[in-house]
């Protein structure tokens, strides 16, 4: 009796919360944890240095680099691929040369073309095999099927003229996260041989987009940062827009018209339950987390004024931190979480500014011909990313004051730049004229690299998450 | 201004073209789907016309006036709009039992978010000068579709025009 009276009252209570959720789909799997493991070492020094200078991509771009099959000690069956595990190893090293080849990293020649290597020549490579190949570089892996069902990888990166190991790692992942294993190899070898911060264990939200320009269909998607593991987070019967993950990847705020009216919501991928940022009866746009995860920027309108307020992650008391007429919004931290950086019309036309975090000290940064929109500071801190309205819109990096304007794309309406967890790479979503079709691409810092990524339908709004954890 | 004049005429000469010079309730942006009263199911009206309630009462009523316009990045109320606003504040002078949503729109050369702030602006500028013409507050919602839900599809100055609107729509 208790019980039912129990259910009764949850039920009353969970009633109101079932509008704002009319629209999300199913749970989505969180995904499970990758452990770093311990691999034994090949004998070498695994600190071994470089042995030549990294000072210009062109360098390193044209890398030759093999990546063979990884092998495995026993073909064992997984949940990962239906072929067992030695054929997931062939999978592992096709998913890590597609990483490479697609963001116009080294000259990568995949397993497809290669020769397979043993599951001893992993930590003994067949050197005269790949000198002999003009292979300069060379990836060996390893899958095991453990007898606690979940897998083990290695990921070896070898100089092959020094006969030497470069860097090796290991983990463990539950086998619906192999792919993860594939993408934190690929991590170590761009990591080991340009300098830079790893990028490709990262996942993309972004809005997927169908139908005619009149009635298009809005949703909220997310998927890896190769396209993999796509799936759809609401249903489509709200337009849902301007995704951001959190810096842990537990929840995703956008804004979804799901009451009628364009509203921030906080979604928690756990639960699959969404809550209001604020509760209040005005319109709430572009959301946005600190490096953090502790504080969230959304900007609301109050009598068609537009403003960016502050308000703890966990609840609490808003703060508003500009307050001048006209329309301030967006606003992305510095990765110190020091600074922010947004938009604002108060000179009479689009502009970018930079604040405290504390709203002190706004001033204007941008003061080139055109407009300055959704300025995204990069996370290395050194560029900001901005959508430049001057004529056509172009995805274009200036420095945090304003100097040294760099514009990286040419298209029609190139919007709303997102940086890889690195810094080297933007995402953006291209518009096309007349039919309004979205799609995404990237490029990198250099304005080299342009490439249009692969999703399922249209895409816009890509929010691209730091390395996860 | 002369743009925007000349988008007015271009504008007016296609209605023309189309003998249609009130604007029809077929050409208004789909109602959100999420909207929490769907519009009624349309009942005949007979040969008295739209009922009192409709859309298309008020449309007819206010002769298609139910849309203003703005120019590229501007939210005022210009003479045009104004005089519009005045048609439309008769009607719920008249009718004080009627309660409407405007819903502001933006062409799609602005930013998505800076267009939904801006779409917000510019329905409350019209309804600002709705409850200046004693129109109560209360009776006025606002919604901002930014450039989400154009009307006019083609990507040109003409289309741009009237994309760049505020609508108000009858709440049922």
């Amino acid at each position: 009796m208790k019980k039912i009276t129990f259910t009764f009252i949850a039920l009353l209570l969970a009633a109101p919360l079932s509008a704002q959720n009319k629209d999300l789909g199913g749970l989505v799997a969180e995904g499970g944890q990758v452990e770093t493991a311990g691999i034994d070492a090949s004998g070498e020094d695994a600190e071994g240095g470089l042995t030549f200078t990294v000072t210009d991509e062109s360098d390193w771009a044209d890398l030759g680099v093999a990546i063979p099959a990884f092998a495995t000690d026993r073909d064992l069956a997984t949940p990962a691929n239906s072929s067992g595990t030695a054929a997931l190893g062939r999978e592992v090293a096709r998913v890590i040369t597609a990483n490479l080849r697609n963001n116009g990293l080294f000259k990568p020649v995949g397993p497809d073309a290669l020769p397979q290597p043993s599951f001893v020549q992993i930590r003994a490579p067949s050197w005269a095999t790949w000198s002999g190949r003009g292979a300069e570089m060379l990836v060996h892996g390893f899958v095991q099927a453990r007898s606690d069902g979940r897998l083990m990888f290695g990921c070896y990166l070898y100089d092959v003229a020094l006969q030497d190991e470069l860097v090796r790692e290991g983990w463990v992942v539950p086998p619906a996260d192999w792919r993860r294993a594939a993408h934190k190899c690929s991590d170590i070898i761009y990591s080991r041989l340009t300098g830079e911060s790893p990028f490709f264990d990262s996942r993309i939200a972004y809005i997927a987009e169908t139908g005619p320009k009149n009635k298009r269909i809005k949703r909220l998607a997310i998927m890896d940062s190769d396209g993999a593991n796509h799936r759809f987070i609401t249903l489509g019967s709200s337009t849902a827009l301007t995704p951001r993950y959190s810096p842990d990847y537990k929840r995703l705020m956008y804004l979804s018209y799901v009451d009628g009216n364009p509203r921030i919501y906080v979604y928690d991928i756990g639960t699959g339950k969404q809550t209001l940022v604020t509760q209040s009866s005005n319109p709430t746009f572009a959301p946005r987390w600190s490096p953090d995860g502790r504080y969230i920027l959304y900007s609301m309108a109050v009598s068609g004024n537009t403003d960016i307020y502050r308000v703890p992650a966990g609840g609490g008391t808003s703060v508003r931190l500009t307050d001048t007429p006209g329309i301030d919004i967006g606003g992305s931290y510095a990765p110190d979480g020091g600074k922010i950086v947004f938009e604002s019309d108060r000179s009479g036309s689009q502009q970018c500014y930079v604040m405290d975090a504390n709203g002190s000290n706004q001033r204007r940064i941008s003061f080139f011909g055109g407009r300055c929109a959704t300025p995204e500071w990069s996370p290395r801190g050194d560029q900001i990313a901005f959508t430049r309205i001057a004529g056509d819109f172009n995805i274009s990096v200036m420095s945090p004051a304003g100097r040294n304007l760099r514009v990286l794309t040419s298209g029609w309406q190139d919007e709303a730049p997102t940086w890889a967890p690195n810094g080297r790479i933007i995402q953006f979503f291209r518009t096309e004229r007349n039919t309004g079709r979205t799609a995404l691409w990237q490029v990198d810092l250099t304005g080299r690299n342009e490439r249009r990524l692969p999703t399922p339908v249209d895409a816009s709004d890509p929010a691209w998450g730091p390395i996860l954890p | 201004m002369m743009n925007r004049n000349a988008a007015i005429m271009l504008f007016a000469g296609t209605a023309a073209l189309a003998a249609c010079a009130p604007k029809a309730p077929e050409e208004l942006p789909p109602p959100p789907a999420e909207a929490a009263a769907p519009a009624p199911a349309p009942t005949p009206t007979g040969p008295t016309g739209p009922v009192l309630g409709s859309q298309e009462h008020f449309v007819d009523a206010v002769n298609g006036q139910n849309v203003i316009y703005f120019d590229t990045d501007r939210y005022n109320i210009d003479s045009a709009d104004a005089a519009a606003l005045q048609t439309q504040a008769q009607y719920l002078g008249q009718y004080g039992q009627i309660r409407v949503t405007i819903e502001g729109h933006a062409d799609e050369r602005g930013t998505r978010e800076y267009n939904l702030a801006l779409g917000e602006r510019r329905a409350n500028a019209a309804k600002n000068y709705l409850v200046g013409l004693g129109v109560d507050a209360s009776r006025i919602a606002t919604v901002s579709y930014g450039k989400e839900r154009p009307v006019a599809l083609g990507s040109n100055e003409a289309a741009w025009a009237e994309n760049r609107r505020a609508v108000s729509v009858v709440i049922n």
